[in-house]
């Protein structure tokens, strides 16, 4: 996925992909492992992934936060991959990419990028719980727009009018009703390799739930029943561990330093991840997952993967053959 | 009688904000201070669309036909431009949907960056501008009287080919905006098809963004366009056979979206959420507001009273008035009234006729057009 001929053949200009195309790049990446997800397991995955990354769209603050939102995805996969220095060093390669095809972009042209994106998810109002629980969205689906709050870096806080005389000097100030509570703008975020990037969009939005939900499903994770709901949670498990590790050399056992949070709550819900994938814009098809889980699922589950293991290609000639049909369906439209 | 009234409303508005009174505007005094603004319009019902608002620049077209008592609206999805005509007794509502693409090739459809009407004295025209060209339309959409195809490249480049910005001027030019910076000046006869490219403005360096006539119907005013690019770059022009740049007004590194040019002075919306105003022919800045919280997307001026209206992702549609003194040569900005569009970013609005009695408004992802009426 981070290969070198994937990356190149994103960050080709190209015009806006088709929900169609989409779909069948990212279920190609979902199944890229030997997760399987049925058709409507995928269905709402893409789903989930799609009205995601339409939320950090829509409430990008300043367009060029685009790139922002973009490295705090980065970011945390590179501490996923931390302990596969091969697996990181593409990681790094791919943000150096990204910052040198899209840092000297003027504010007009991320605008533009923003608002071709937009149309992607023009009309898209699939509830999601999470962001229904944290009041992000509302019942019809539709996401919440605060106006109140910092405004974005480099504005200014709306309610000044400044009249100047024909010198430049300033002869009036006065205010008006904002109708909001605005205030200023917090600092401004890092938009190299490494830093703060300040705003919170494209960060991990299960972080910041309460731990009683994230034990409610590690109780689910463990069983083995034939409900497809938990099957599929248990190869989300899996998929978790096999991305901690890329290289079929290293044994899954090593601790990956990351979990999988699933809400069992609704079954509609199924699995639930965040991620964001672009046609214009290289931000990829990753899902990414952060769960916990308990020891005996871990040992568990490292043991049926210590089997599948033997029998993995190497991943290179994984991803580059990946790569070759992804970029021949893409060569095809 | 209207302009009385007009005065009688705004007199009892300019009491409601923290500011000085201009002492010109008021022939008589208040007492009484109504606290809130928030009554001056108020929301009338809305008209369904038949497909969402994209987010784009001045997505909203309105034409205003007095004799058959009609308005004309144009909202902009993805690649077709949705028209609905209203009558003004809210009883009939027709709807029509132009596609952009090259007449007599089936497949192709392009993405469509603006549709704006170009009223002109002997005829009003419907433009639409996207990727691949620009479309000229009869104004009821019926019939395309034109077809400009932009030079785009066989492969996709890193910098995108797309005309945008659109406007009529004077008599019988109208002006598109071109995604490298150029303005193509089309030569419109005063009926039939035989449109002409008369020139060609390469005066911006980056893409254009929005384009406005002088609209105070004045003949004495020198400047008839003002045009912006995404650099926040303003030209101001004298139309003619060859049109003459009168003035460039630097900008800031800021996209400026929208752009409006009333009795000599530019009024600019930028994407840092302030509005300037500037004298059209000098570039002397008459105000500076701190308007919105986010891009603005729509700008528009009632003529005949001197209203502005302005709109953006910050949900808020606020509306003000400007007044000229021709004496001291300057402009005063006054706030009026803010409507809240609830969890929209919007991306069109437009008053529905001269006076501002009435505006239209539009937002990403809406199926309606949101009117406001004056209380």
């Amino acid at each position: 996925m981070f290969g070198k001929d994937f990356m190149d053949e994103l960050l080709k200009p190209q015009q806006l992909y088709s929900h169609r195309t989409m779909k069948t790049v990212l279920t190609r990446l979902a199944h890229a492992s030997i997760m399987r997800l049925n058709p409507a397991s995928m269905d709402r995955l893409y789903e989930l992934m799609v009205m995601a990354f339409k939320y950090q769209v829509l409430l990008c603050p300043r367009p060029k936060d685009l790139l922002l939102i973009t490295y705090n995805h980065i970011d945390t996969i590179r501490e996923f991959v931390k302990d596969t220095p091969v697996v990181g060093n593409k990681v790094d390669e791919t943000h150096r990419k990204i910052i040198e095809t899209y840092s000297s972009l003027p504010e007009g042209e991320f605008q533009l990028l923003r608002q071709t994106l937009l149309i992607f998810f023009q009309d898209m109002h699939i509830r999601v719980s999470l962001f229904l629980k944290n009041q992000l969205q509302n019942p019809n689906g539709r996401f919440a727009l605060s106006t109140s709050g910092p405004v974005p870096y480099g504005m200014d806080v709306p309610g000044l009018i400044r009249t100047f005389d024909r010198k430049g000097r300033e002869v009036r100030r006065s205010e008006f009703p904002t109708g909001g509570s605005y205030t200023s703008p917090i600092r401004k975020g890092c938009f190299e390799l490494h830093g703060d990037r300040v705003i919170r969009l494209g960060m991990n939005m299960y972080t910041v739930n309460h731990p009683e939900e994230t034990h409610t499903s590690k109780a689910h994770s463990v069983k083995t029943d034939d409900t497809p709901n938990l099957l599929a949670k248990e190869e989300l498990n899996l998929l978790a561990r096999l991305m901690g590790s890329m290289k079929a050399e290293d044994m899954p056992k090593t601790q990956t330093g990351f979990q999988i949070n699933l809400f069992p709550t609704d079954q509609e819900e199924g699995e639930e991840a965040e991620t964001s994938s672009g046609a214009e814009e290289p931000l990829f098809g990753v899902i990414n997952i952060q769960a916990m889980q308990d020891e005996q699922a871990a040992t568990q589950l490292a043991q049926i993967v210590g089997q599948f293991a033997e029998g993995e290609e190497q991943p290179e000639n994984l991803s580059s053959s990946k790569g070759d049909d992804l970029l021949a369906m893409m060569d095809d439209l | 009688m209207t302009s009385y009234v007009e005065v009688v409303a705004l007199s009892l508005w300019l009491q409601t904000t923290r500011r000085l009174t201009p002492d010109h505007l008021l022939p008589f005094q208040q007492t009484a201070l109504p606290r809130e603004d928030s009554s001056m319009y108020h929301k009338e019902k809305s008209i369904q669309v038949k497909n969402s608002a994209s987010a784009l620049y001045n997505n909203l077209g309105v034409l205003r036909i007095a004799p058959r008592h009609l308005t004309y609206f144009t909202v902009v999805h993805a690649n077709v431009v949705n028209m609905v005509s209203a009558s003004w007794d809210g009883l009939n509502y027709s709807h029509r949907q132009l596609q952009s693409k090259e007449p007599n090739v089936a497949t192709s459809t392009s993405l469509i960056m603006q549709a704006a009407f170009c009223p002109l004295p002997s005829r009003d025209l419907l433009v639409v501008t996207s990727q691949k060209g620009i479309q000229m339309y009869e104004s009821d959409g019926s019939i395309m009287v034109y077809w400009h195809a932009l030079d785009t490249p066989e492969t996709p480049t890193a910098q995108a080919v797309f005309a945008r910005g659109i406007s009529a001027v004077r008599d019988s030019y109208i002006c598109v905006g071109v995604s490298s910076g150029a303005i193509l000046v089309f030569d419109v006869p005063s009926k039939g098809s035989n449109i002409t490219l008369s020139e060609a403005l390469k005066e911006h360096k980056e893409s254009i963004t929005d384009m406005a006539p002088e609209c105070s119907g004045s003949q004495e005013c020198i400047a008839d366009l003002v045009s912006a690019d995404d650099g926040g770059n303003l030209c101001v022009w004298k139309s003619g056979e060859d049109f003459q740049l009168l003035n460039s007004i630097p900008g800031f590194d800021m996209s400026c979206p929208s752009v409006k040019l009333w009795k000599g002075t530019v009024v600019a919306g930028y994407g840092t959420g302030q509005i300037r105003l500037y004298e059209a022919v000098t570039g002397i800045l008459h105000a500076e507001i701190n308007a919105h919280a986010r891009w603005i997307y729509s700008l528009d001026i009632a003529p005949f009273s001197g209203l502005l209206l302005s709109a953006a992702e910050d949900s808020l549609v606020r509306v003000w008035h400007l007044t000229m003194t021709p004496e001291t040569n300057s402009v005063e900005v006054i706030h009026l009234h803010n409507e809240c569009v609830t969890d929209t970013q919007i991306c069109g609005a437009k008053f529905c006729d001269g006076d501002g009695y009435a505006f239209a408004v539009t937002g990403y992802d809406l199926s309606e057009i949101i009117r406001y009426t004056q209380s």
